[in-house]
């Protein structure tokens, strides 16, 4: 017996194209800074300082809003959100909401996404601008091995949309690859660089048929996003299969013990005492503004899959996995093709093989592609086009490439290249043959039974013989066979 | 050396500028004479630090280079942010406080060549009328040291009444700095929202916050407003304009001629709760008003008795919101943190920093913010609010101003009006309209009743500052008393 299962996502994206801050004039770029230098009377939240809104951030918010097709409110309003916690200088976060007298710069929208080869589209609820609240620091790792705790304000003020979607997502997987897809269309607007630590945060509300929903927080990756899910799902569905109720909740994620922990019960909404900040003067949204705006989007991910499709012949999944893995793969992939063409086959190293080894390494993304480079890709494809290695090593290289991180000449200097000596190749075709009589018999009826054959060579040599010399040499002494018997 | 206005002390210094020195000397005798009895300033500056200050103006005045303030001496409100001079806000939760940067009119007093000479006494983060609410001591009205100075700008009033000051600034956000002038013989100005940066002012209730001068000539709050304000790219309520002429230059013009002007007065801010001898004097003015061609006409706007509700409401829900980073973690009050969650050291921080007046307040405003309440209180009062201000726009669309007694009442005792909330909340009828409504609103000293001076409020609409001062000039021409010298310091000053 398996629950409908019901996700729905918060997503915490920072601006990381702005140089300020959301309110004040320090730098947006906090990281790597000594703790509380990168901080200002206004992000410290000092008494008698003020808010002063940094409008490229509502530029940035637009291009999202239009991207994900939201419905764009015509006056921006910002609500302080209250709540105490030391890592909230004013202890209220300056943030919108979708109230009486207040309203996010955007409503509605949706994304589409690919699941199992359909499209789906999952709806957008809203998206806020807000501020960043400084980091809580816990000094040694983790909050239960700290005897007390430190805050670093310097990412204090960031400027940070919120996308709330609709409870649309029906498994863990779907919820992955929608962030996914996301990220992707935040990278291509330029809005965003996923690779910065922090850059993209995700919680998520899930429940199943039937029951309370439970928030998951502190999920640090898209990995681990599906991991929380699946581990809640099946978490929920144990509970109610022995005969309880799941309870409305909060829970963390524990990435070293992969659990969720119970953090607070949620009986009742908390109550923010949201109210418009008297600070910052409501914006009217220009409608020319937008249209500018509009004007101006680069191409986004949808249309940049469907011209891999029509301009490279790639299909449908290739193109779409290399442009929602991440930009700098499409990036890569085009890249690559001007210098060395054979795009489905690029196409093809890159989803089938690329991706397979840094998952198997655990690296990201962008640790993978600083081994597999251009220079790199290139000369797999050349090695493979000169013939000096076969489709099957190229697999091999493109392993070797990135779990060692070597250069692939390096590689053809070590011999690892196909085996066109003939001699040594008909050796191991007669210690084939004499091994699988019946095969060998099979295959001078049946044409096709030789490829088994051309396999157990191949097994034997590891993959390296030249599957056209193997191929002739196999055919010649058939011929042979047939003639002698 | 007279020193009765700001104008005569700039102007005399700007004659032969060794009279600077003399001129601190001399303020320094008076606040040695008086301070002790009234108590205006939480945090004096040192003689000698001052001193060192009035060199380097002296050296801009023997150049001819001196700003537009060189000479003045200004009292600041405590809860005006002054880099490295400590800011209370008359709080034990900011008691040690130092603020490391300067408020932009602090910045644009300097750059005039203004010295400041220390922070002024009032009710603990600005909430209270009569500076009885400040958490270290009440300040005194120099008039009758039995009575209240006003508040909560009492400091700032009774140092410039006193003359321990030249000038000071003061913030009002219902009538802080009207109040305390009216009560202590004083001009007190609150410009239109927006017109001066609220940028280092400590917030208490944003939306109505302004920062304005109190001085003892309606041609000093003019020039000390030429100075403060304008646009500040850090304050995002701050307004984007300027007038022909300067502020001072309107206020000559009406100190020097007949203005023609058309006032009226609303019948329900001289109705119920007035003290008998404030309304006979009010009548007296007025008579005094149409004998000098300004015609009178009085009007009732019943909407008008919703106004101090109205405004309670939304102070105290925006205070509530404006309070809430006071926990000790990155300034302030410390406690000590051992085997203490956050929470707990939050709250010990809060419970012993705020006082009572402030919990009040803080407690109310939660209370009509929260899910539930806030349609009820907070949203109808903010629609209460636009019905208010656009009643008094459009009556300012057929009348130059509204005039009314600042204060209800005359300066109360020591500790008459604290003991119940209500009482003390109510003699801010009259002064509340102009906060709501954005307007801009002076008190200029209009008679003295039983040896205590009585104010007159004039309101203008939005950013006619040029208007308001014109009139108030011209008014305070023909009254013929100010400046007005308190018994306590007449001997030091005359």
């Amino acid at each position: 017996m398996s629950f409908k299962v019901k996700v729905g996502l918060e997503i915490h994206v920072q601006i990381t194209s702005l140089k300020t801050k959301l309110f004040c004039s320090c730098s947006a770029d906090y990281r790597g800074k000594p703790p509380n230098t990168n901080v200002c009377p206004v992000c410290m939240g000092l008494p008698g300082s003020l808010p002063v809104l940094n409008i490229k951030a509502v530029r940035e918010a637009v291009k999202v809003a239009l991207a994900l097709n939201s419905k764009i409110n015509n006056v921006l309003i910002f609500t302080r959100k209250h709540y105490f916690y030391p890592d909230l200088p004013k202890n209220y976060q300056i943030s919108q909401y979708d109230g009486i007298g207040s309203a996010p710069i955007a409503k509605g929208g949706y994304i589409n996404i690919n699941i199992d080869g359909r499209v789906k589209k999952v709806r957008v609820r809203r998206i806020n601008i807000e501020e960043d609240p400084g980091r809580i620091v816990y000094p040694f790792g983790s909050i239960t091995k700290s005897p007390y705790t430190m805050i670093d304000y310097n990412r204090s003020g960031v400027a940070l949309l919120e996308i709330v979607t609709e409870p649309d997502l029906e498994s863990p997987k779907e919820a992955r690859v929608f962030v996914q897809k996301l990220a992707s269309i935040l990278e291509h607007l330029g809005v965003t660089n996923p690779k910065l630590e922090g850059s993209i945060r995700v919680d998520a509300n899930i429940s199943i048929e039937g029951q309370e929903r439970v928030e998951v927080k502190n999920i640090g990756s898209l990995k681990e996003l599906e991991k929380a899910l699946t581990y809640e799902v099946a978490r929920q569905t144990a509970i109610v299969k022995s005969g309880g109720k799941v309870v409305r909740e909060t829970r963390h994620w524990d990435k070293t013990k992969n659990i969720t922990i119970s953090a607070r019960l949620k009986e009742f909404e908390e109550d923010y005492r949201y109210f418009p900040d008297p600070d910052l003067p409501a914006l009217k949204i220009d409608r020319k503004f937008i249209e500018e705006i509009k004007a101006s989007l680069p191409e986004l991910p949808d249309e940049r899959i469907e011209r891999f499709v029509k301009e490279y012949g790639l299909s449908n999944y290739l193109a779409s996995v290399l442009v929602t893995e991440s930009k700098d793969l499409a990036d890569l992939f085009e890249e690559a093709i001007t210098v060395c063409g054979n795009p489905k086959l690029v196409a093809s190293i890159l989803v089938n093989e690329f991706l397979r080894w840094i998952d198997e390494a655990g690296l990201s993304i962008y640790e993978g592609l600083r081994r597999l480079n251009k220079d790199r890709l290139c000369s797999i494809v050349e090695l493979l086009r000169k013939g000096v290695i076969s489709t099957k090593l190229l697999k091999e290289y493109v392993k070797q490439v990135v779990l060692n991180d070597v250069e692939p000449n390096d590689l053809v200097r070590k011999g690892l290249t196909v085996l066109i000596d003939r001699e040594f190749i008909e050796k191991i075709v007669d210690e084939v043959f004499k091994e699988y009589r019946n095969a060998v018999l099979d295959a001078l009826k049946n044409p096709k039974a030789i490829n088994f054959l051309v396999g157990q060579v191949m097994r034997k040599t590891r993959g390296r013989a030249d599957p056209k010399i193997v191929n002739e040499i196999i055919k010649e002494r058939l011929r042979r066979f047939e003639k002698s018997s | 050396m007279r020193i009765l206005t700001l104008l005569d002390i700039i102007k005399e210094v700007r004659n032969d500028p060794k009279l600077l020195f003399e001129y601190i000397e001399y303020t320094y005798d008076i606040i040695n004479k008086v301070e002790d009895k009234v108590r205006a300033y939480i945090t004096l500056r040192d003689k000698e630090h001052v001193l060192r200050d009035a060199k380097r103006v002296y050296d801009k005045l023997i150049k001819g280079r001196a700003g537009r303030l060189a000479g003045a001496l200004i009292a600041v409100k405590d809860n005006i942010s002054t880099k490295g001079l400590r800011t209370t806000c008359a709080s034990r939760i900011l008691e040690d406080y130092v603020p490391p940067y300067d408020a932009t009119v602090i910045e644009r007093l300097k750059s005039e060549d203004a010295i400041i000479i220390g922070k002024t006494n009032m009710d603990e983060f600005a909430m209270g009328s009569t500076t009885e609410n400040s958490a270290f001591f009440p300040t005194k009205n120099p008039w009758d040291l039995n009575r209240v100075p006003g508040g909560s700008s009492g400091g700032s009033a009774t140092a410039t009444a006193a003359f321990e000051a030249s000038a000071a600034l003061g913030s009002d956000t219902g009538g802080s700095i009207r109040a305390p002038a009216s009560f202590t013989g004083c001009v007190g100005l609150k410009p239109t929202y927006g017109l001066v940066s609220r940028y280092g002012l400590i917030a208490y209730a944003s939306s109505m916050d302004q920062i304005g001068p109190i001085t003892r000539t309606v041609k000093d709050a003019a020039l000390i407003l030429d100075v403060i304000a304008g646009p500040d790219s850090r304050d995002a309520t701050s307004i984007d304009i300027s007038f022909p002429k300067t502020f001072l230059e309107y206020a000559e013009e009406g100190s020097r001629g007949s203005v023609k002007a058309k006032l009226v007065v609303i019948e329900e801010m001289v109705g119920e709760g007035i003290e008998r001898p404030i309304y006979t004097s009010f009548i007296r003015v007025i008579r005094h008003l149409e004998a000098n061609e300004l015609n009178v006409t009085w009007i009732s706007k019943p909407i008008v008795k919703y106004a101090l509700p109205t405004y309670y409401i939304i102070a105290m829900a925006e205070a509530s919101s404006n309070l809430a980073r006071y926990d000790g973690l990155r300034y302030g009050l410390h406690v000590g943190v051992e085997g203490k969650s956050w929470y707990e050291v939050f709250a010990e921080v809060r419970s012993r920093g705020f006082g009572k007046e402030v919990k009040r307040r803080i407690l109310l405003g939660t209370y009509v913010l929260s899910a539930g309440y806030y349609q009820a209180y907070y949203l109808r009062a903010s629609k209460v609010r636009r019905l208010i201000r656009d009643v008094l726009v459009s009556l300012l669309k057929t009348y130059d101003c509204i005039i009314s007694p600042t204060m209800p009442v005359l300066p109360p005792k020591l500790g008459e009006r604290i003991v119940d909330p209500l009482k003390l909340y109510a003699i801010d009828v009259n002064t509340v309209l102009a906060n709501l409504a954005g307007i801009p609103a002076i008190s200029i000293p209009s008679d003295l009743v039983n040896g205590l001076p009585v104010g007159l409020q004039v309101m203008c609409d939005e950013l006619r500052e040029n208007l308001l001062l014109k009139i108030s000039s011209y008014v305070e021409s023909f009254l013929k008393i100010t400046p007005l010298v308190p018994p306590l310091v007449r001997g030091y000053v005359i």
